[in-house]
């Protein structure tokens, strides 16, 4: 019998737009800037399409996890630290900002940046003891901290215990709550594939692929674990900022682990390793979510049976498989 | 000799539980010099290049570089201080081009600081650099080779890729675990020139090695490891007439090919 395999090769616009003489035509450019604005309109026109307030309250949920999803896909595929600590990001960083505003009445305008950067640098000093070691440890660590925080509050009573922090200011009104979200997304997605990119992005790529030649090298790989680690948690600490100001209130509810574990199911949907596929996978899954609602405890069998329906059928991520379809084109050769 | 050894290794010693892989191994290494060390499988080469690194720590002795005690140093001071290493088993960046390999150790503060603009601060572009160094270790310029995935690229390449990866900090020593081992006769003879230049550039040398013929054409001085101690120190004639090496090297074929062509 005759034997045959496919064979993928790039495309020729492909491959001319890979550099300068992208600018040769407007087929050229259309064919670079055509899925950025896609991505960008679409977004932008969201919340303008939402049927009902209580859609357009999806939306920057969604957006939400779109921020979780991105640091978790940094961490995991261009630091090599698989991160299951949504749910401690948001949770940090939502109890900061609560604090901020209800104790020292700043206005969320101060509170959401103050709660990123202290929310992150707080993550950051909490997880350096683990940042050396290599392994299972970090996952393990960033999954103990949200419970062991949520049980202290509890326990100890601080910060409201169990009712939480109430009365926290809202944003003025849903429009600025929605596009500001959708800013934050497109921001952080644009800005942390530019960052990967970057020489800075290529020094955690290596230590990913090979920590010890990088330490041959003479850097300190506990500190650039670090900036890394500061960097995914500000993205979270931001997320549950927003989170606090969107429901008015700070509560242990955003240490569950539906913050840790939602992104990297939208990751795998999405594409790994691509930051844009996990921003898709929130899109899909968060909406999603909210229609099982109807189906009570059931909707966790449902997501389940998404999640194993794509780790069989397209392990590799919409994204991927979309890229390859976009850059490339498949023929069937004879071995 | 009167000249200050720039390495000067006192005692080291180092036990894995009971085995002592390094037994009060001292000798000292003067500027632009290429010690050799040899010795049989497990007589604690590479060992020694870890502990002197930083990469282990040792039991107990101490290493002095240039005045200063390294001993207790981690291996990123140590390799910031201008004393760097190869790895036997080549440890490039697999998901990287070749040349963006070297943007790695281009962004280390040692680099930064002795590179200056070519070190590819603020005016100087990183990756124009790191394809210089390539080039001046053996990677063609002109051709796809640099741009190649490290992943796709053969043992002789990788090689050269761990001693660029020392170059690009600009080292004043480098300890080459086994630059030879795996290479073909033709791409040691394409070696053995560059370092013979890094000796010329004023780069201080120690060669762990199996090739010994092409090891003792370079080096200055050898030293002999077996079980951990060093049985023997001398020029490169005098450790291929000694007993006792001839002993520890005792059927190993390379050794008395090389005995026999000397």
């Amino acid at each position: 019998m005759e034997q045959k395999r496919k064979e993928r090769l790039d495309r020729g616009i492909k491959v001319r737009t890979d550099t300068i003489y992208a600018l040769m035509s407007a087929r050229e450019m259309a064919y670079l800037v055509v899925p950025r604005l896609v991505l960008i309109c679409g977004f932008l026109l969201l919340p303008l399409v939402m049927p009902s307030m209580y859609w357009q309250r999806v939306i920057s949920i969604v957006c939400i996890y779109c921020l979780l999803a991105i640091s978790f896909d940094f961490l995991a595929h261009y630091v090599g630290l698989v991160s299951l600590g949504g749910a401690f990001f948001i949770g940090v960083g939502g109890y900061m900002a609560a604090i901020l505003n209800t104790h020292f009445g700043l206005s969320p305008l101060f509170t959401i940046p103050l709660a990123t950067i202290l929310g992150a640098a707080i993550c950051t000093f909490l997880l350096l003891p683990c940042l050396p070691l290599r392994g299972v440890y970090f996952a393990i660590v960033t999954l103990m901290y949200p419970l062991a925080l949520a049980r202290i509050i509890e326990a100890l009573d601080i910060f409201g215990g169990t009712d939480g922090i109430m009365g926290v200011a809202s944003f003025p009104n849903r429009w600025i709550e929605q596009y500001f979200m959708v800013a934050i997304v497109l921001a952080f997605l644009f800005g942390m594939r530019r960052l990967v990119n970057e020489d800075l992005g290529l020094v955690f790529q290596a230590v990913k692929d090979n920590d010890q030649a990088v330490r041959a090298s003479g850097m300190n790989i506990t500190f650039f674990k670090a900036i890394a680690v500061f960097i995914a948690s500000a993205m979270g600490c931001l997320g549950g900022a927003s989170l606090v100001h969107i429901y008015m209130w700070a509560g242990i509810s955003q240490f569950a682990l539906d913050f840790s574990i939602l992104p990297i199911a939208a990751t795998v949907i999405g594409g790994a390793g691509t930051l844009v596929g996990p921003v898709l996978g929130c899109v899909i899954l968060v909406p999603v979510s909210e229609l099982l609602r109807a189906f009570g405890t059931l909707r966790i069998v449902f997501y389940s049976l998404i999640l194993v329906g794509f780790i069989v059928l397209r392990s590799e991520g919409l994204m991927v498989y979309g890229q390859r379809k976009y850059h490339q084109f498949e023929r069937w050769v004879k071995v | 000799m009167t000249q200050e050894p720039i390495l000067d290794v006192q005692e080291v010693t180092k036990a894995f539980g009971g085995v002592l892989a390094l037994n009060r191994v001292s000798f000292k290494v003067f500027p632009g010099e290429i010690l050799g060390v040899i010795g049989p499988n497990g007589s604690g080469k590479t060992t020694l290049v870890n502990c002197i690194t930083g990469f282990i720590r040792m039991t107990s002795g101490r290493v002095i570089f240039k005045g200063k005690d390294i001993s207790k140093k981690p291996a990123h001071k140590i390799a910031d201080l201008g004393l760097t290493r190869t790895f036997q088993i080549m440890r490039p960046y697999y998901s990287l081009p070749a040349y963006k390999n070297l943007v790695i150790p281009l962004f280390s503060p040692r680099a930064k600081r002795t590179g200056g603009w070519r070190g590819g601060g603020r005016l100087g572009d990183r990756d124009t650099v790191s394809i210089d160094i390539l080039e001046e270790i053996g990677f063609e310029r002109d051709s796809f080779v640099p741009y190649k995935m490290a992943s796709t690229l053969p043992t002789g390449y990788l090689k050269r890729l761990e001693l660029a990866r020392c170059l690009a900090l600009k080292p004043e020593m480098i300890i080459c675990d086994e630059v030879f081992s795996g290479l073909s006769m033709s791409e040691i003879a394409s070696m053995v020139p560059i370092i013979e230049r890094l000796q010329m550039d004023g780069i201080t040398l120690i060669m762990i090695e199996h090739r010994l013929r092409e090891l003792f054409r370079v080096a200055n001085r050898i030293i002999v490891l077996n079980f951990g101690e060093k049985i023997m120190e001398g020029t490169p004639d005098q450790v291929m007439t000694d007993e006792k090496v001839k002993e520890a090297y005792f059927g190993s074929e390379e050794v008395e090919e090389v005995m026999s062509h000397a």
